[in-house]
């Protein structure tokens, strides 16, 4: 601990904390590039938003690039196949996913040919609208790269709307043992200096700040170089401190300025954007290449030789260890298996899931790393109320979820929970806080699930009763109006018999 | 009753953890408190050692005998949490170092049964235990409590020896009167009630100079304040403890002592006499600092310091007893669900009401 922030400390401005990184030797190891496999498993998921919608039929033949998933609703993005091969089936895969649950995919089998389609590039982007800048990378699949996998066209046109002011780019890469965003900086800087300008110009942002911590001095070297002579790109190191890379922090961080609890950054005129994505961007409009690779960090204590792989999207994750340099001692002493890092990633039942477009790391620990324990009593230490980057009381939400009194702990700030993990980290009992806000936050959505279908069986109940009392009243008008129309023509009847009756008589 | 995706293993992340422990926290302050104990050890013999030795046991005894009542399935693993020792350890420091047996199995008793476990056991008792049991023997056996023995260190002569100590602990021999004395603030008190003012009664033997080397009459954490300064030091260099809960304590004692002091020299007590007497700093860092009963936030534990230490300076200048840290102490811990209640840290993104803060004009998609 600094000087700094024993200073920090003292005043209580210690949000966040501070886990070893372990992003060394990984980090500093060149990329290893992995060969196209075999197969290629695509999930129709992989993005925040619709589910995209296969575009191929099972045994056609498709091109390295080729759509073979098409957007679905507003917040969705396409796929493209990762290499050139025939289709073999669209059909159900184990999903990247703790539950060990199913999710669609579709299976392409790899010619060996790795094909390429036609690609349209375009030399100059500066020159293009930029709305047609949008639509191009919307096309590209391209998604948010730092793991949480948004639609980055929705973002961007939703920031040129809402006429942002500031680009913040994410090279904070605050998660222990991931280093791919750090391998990017360092190898292809320049590439990602333009990626910002492309994304300023799809903005009409003004400034790009490019927060990176203070951890990976390489980074931040190497994009001050390559950012020298702009002065629209500026390079500001971060201090590193978990979650530092997550929007609301590096914002703060930045800039000073707090993202309203129930508004956006574009709120507040600034759009966030992940520095693996920018290459993305630029690559989808200067080459028109779509999104079908991504660099994964393989790390954790049971890999045999961590770094950093460029892989295939639709690689199973068993494929990417074999390749990395497999587990040591063929696994034993393998404690857990996480996709992701080790503070929100996910834990996997087994290695053959596929990688998506927002893995970004493949973490095989030891027990020694995950240290599993039986939790403790909670003994009110207050060390989640310091470490809590929100401001929030994880100790009392979680008591009262416990008690199933979820209102309560919506009011003490359940919804602003951005399920960081620092709270688990720090608890010396090693209660399971994230687990019961993720029940809580589930739990909350089912009852609101329940509320819509009950709302919506009422409201149908009641239509059917409205129905059936319209019905009936119109039958009893119908009735009543045969029933007078009845009387009115036998007193006519009987009106014109007397009438009769009397021109008789007269 | 707690749903099943609460019990099974848990799959959330994070999947790393820090490394403290409830262990590891509590025996920090066990070290924290190891230089003062063994200087008490030296200064009060043999008596204040099977004292502590048996306050400590007791407290781990009973701990046992109710989780086994209450049918709790990881006794070892509860038990030796430290949290017990911890317990026995801290009200060990509150007592008269030659206080009889009895005194210390009660209290044990006292603390962990009555203070502790009828709650639900450790991080659900309102009150801090050590000081519940200090206060219920204080009230039901005034005597024993308040006989402090004068300092007799182990190497000199006329200290009792192994079985002579013994024979003090288990009551079979009275203390005699020419080694008993009182503590500061109990012979300052007496001598005020006689007509004797401080500037008279400080004039000997109890010169608060006196006070700063430590060789003086009166608990563990009275005799040994820099000791217990230094482990408290050392807890917040660790990050056990942060300066919130004992700076308030200490500021609220001495901020009212300083003016009473200056207005009238007489019948206010000094700064320096206050805060190393009645184990000033051993509530501070010690005691006021328990996370179960103090607030949870910084700046509530500031309120709850506060209030500490006002009390405690309050209790001891116009109270019938001599000291106040205790009294103090559980006052204060009755009114943490209050501070919690209503000093709560501002959340990011929303004003102190809990609002969210206001989307600027112009902007918003």
């Amino acid at each position: 601990m600094g000087f700094m922030n024993l200073f920090k400390h003292f005043l209580g401005d210690d949000w966040g904390v501070h886990p070893d990184d372990h992003k060394r030797p990984a980090a500093d190891q060149p990329v290893r590039v992995m060969p196209v496999p075999a197969k290629l498993y695509l999930p129709l998921q992989q993005h925040l938003g619709g589910p995209a919608r296969p575009a191929v039929l099972v045994g056609q033949k498709v091109k390295k690039g080729e759509l073979i998933a098409e957007a679905q609703g507003m917040v969705s993005a396409p796929i493209h196949a990762p290499t050139s091969g025939t289709i073999t089936a669209v059909t159900e895969i184990a999903a990247p996913h703790p539950s060990g649950l199913t999710l669609p995919a579709i299976i392409l089998e790899a010619d060996g040919a790795d094909e390429w389609i036609e690609l349209q590039g375009c030399s100059d982007p500066f020159a293009l609208d930029p709305a047609e800048v949008g639509r191009r990378v919307a096309a590209a699949g391209v998604v948010g790269l730092g793991g949480a996998a948004f639609p980055s066209a929705v973002k961007l046109t939703g920031a040129l709307r809402a006429k942002v002011t500031t680009l913040v780019m994410n090279g904070g890469e605050c998660e222990p043992y991931l280093s791919c965003d750090d391998r990017l900086m360092r190898d292809a800087a320049g590439g990602i200096v333009d990626g910002i300008h492309i994304m300023l110009h799809a903005t009409g942002a003004q400034v790009a700040l490019v927060g990176i911590e203070d951890n990976k001095p390489e980074a931040i070297a190497a994009m001050q170089a390559a950012a020298a002579g702009f002065d629209t790109v500026h390079i500001r190191p971060v201090p590193a401190r978990y979650p530092m890379g997550s929007e609301k922090q590096l914002i703060q961080a930045l800039t000073g300025i707090e993202v309203p609890a129930d508004g956006r950054p574009a709120d507040i005129g600034i759009i966030v954007h992940n520095v693996g994505t920018a290459l993305a961007v630029r690559a989808a409009i200067r080459e028109g290449k779509p999104l079908i690779s991504r660099l994964v960090t393989v790390n954790g204590n049971c890999a045999g030789n961590p770094g950093n792989i460029e892989v295939h999207v639709g690689t199973l994750a068993e494929e990417v260890i074999a390749f990395a340099g497999g587990l040591k001692g063929d696994g034993i002493g393998l404690a857990r298996r996480v996709i992701g890092g080790p503070m929100m990633g996910m834990q996997i039942p087994h290695w053959r899931v596929p990688v998506v477009k927002g893995t970004s790391g493949i973490l095989a620990f030891d027990t020694a790393e995950v240290a599993e324990q039986a939790p403790n009593p909670c003994i009110r230490c207050g060390s989640c109320v310091k470490a809590c980057p929100m401001g929030l009381l994880p100790l009392e939400m979680s008591s009262r979820i416990r008690n199933e009194a979820y209102d309560e702990a919506i009011d003490l700030g359940l919804k602003d929970c951005i399920a960081c993990g620092c709270c688990a980290y720090v608890c010396p009992s090693k209660i399971p806080l994230v687990q019961y806000f993720v029940h809580a936050k589930g739990e909350l959505a089912a009852q609101d699930r329940a509320k819509l279908r009950t709302d919506a069986t009422k409201k149908l109940a009641l239509q059917r009763q409205e129905r059936l009392e319209r019905e009936a009243r119109e039958k009893a008008e119908a009735a009543a109006k045969r029933k007078a129309e009845r009387e009115a023509a036998a007193a006519a009847k009987a009106a014109a018999e007397a009438a009769a009756k009397q021109g008789e008589t007269a | 009753m707690t749903p099943a995706t609460l019990t099974a293993q848990p799959v959330a992340s994070p999947h790393a953890h820090g490394g403290n422990s409830v262990t590891r926290t509590m025996f920090r302050v066990q070290i924290a408190l190891v230089p003062a104990t063994l200087y008490g050890f030296w200064l009060f013999g043999w008596p204040s050692f099977f004292l502590w030795l048996l306050t400590i046991l007791s407290c781990l005894g009973f701990e046992a005998l109710s989780l086994k009542m209450m049918g709790v399935k990881r006794i070892k693993a509860t038990l030796f949490d430290g949290s017990a020792l911890l317990t026995g350890w801290l009200l060990a420091m509150t007592l008269p170092p030659w206080a009889p047996w009895w005194v210390a199995v009660l209290g044990g008793f006292i603390a962990i049964v009555i203070g502790k476990q009828v709650f639900g056991g450790v991080g659900q008792n309102v009150f801090n235990p050590a000081m519940v049991a200090r206060v219920a023997l204080l009230i039901s056996f005034p005597l024993p409590l308040t006989q402090w023995v004068t300092p007799l260190p182990i190497s000199s002569m006329a200290a009792p020896d192994f079985i002579h100590g013994l024979q003090i602990f288990l009551g079979n021999q009275t203390m005699p009167d020419a080694m008993a004395s009182a503590s500061l603030l109990g012979y300052t008190k007496t001598e005020l009630s006689r007509g004797i003012d401080l500037l008279h009664s400080l004039a000997g033997d109890h010169a608060p100079v006196l006070s700063w080397i430590g060789a003086r009459s009166g608990s563990f954490g009275e005799s040994a304040s820099l000791l217990i300064l230094g482990g408290g030091l050392y807890l917040l260099a660790t990050g056990v403890i942060t300066w919130h809960t004992p700076f308030a304590v200490l500021a609220g004692i001495a901020v009212p002592a300083a003016i009473g002091h200056a207005v009238d020299p007489g019948h206010y007590l000094s700064v320096s006499a206050h805060l190393l007497s009645g184990a000033a700093m051993l509530g501070a860092f010690f005691i006021a600092t328990d996370y179960v009963t103090s607030p949870n936030t910084g700046q509530g534990q500031i309120v709850f310091g506060l209030g500490i230490g006002l009390l405690t300076w309050v209790i001891r200048t116009y109270g019938g007893y001599p000291e106040g840290m205790a009294f103090a102490v559980l006052l204060m811990n009755a009114l943490v669900p209050v501070i919690d209640r209503f000093v709560k840290p501002r959340v990011l993104g929303r004003d102190r009401k809990g609002k969210p803060l206001d989307i600027p004009e112009g902007k918003g998609a």
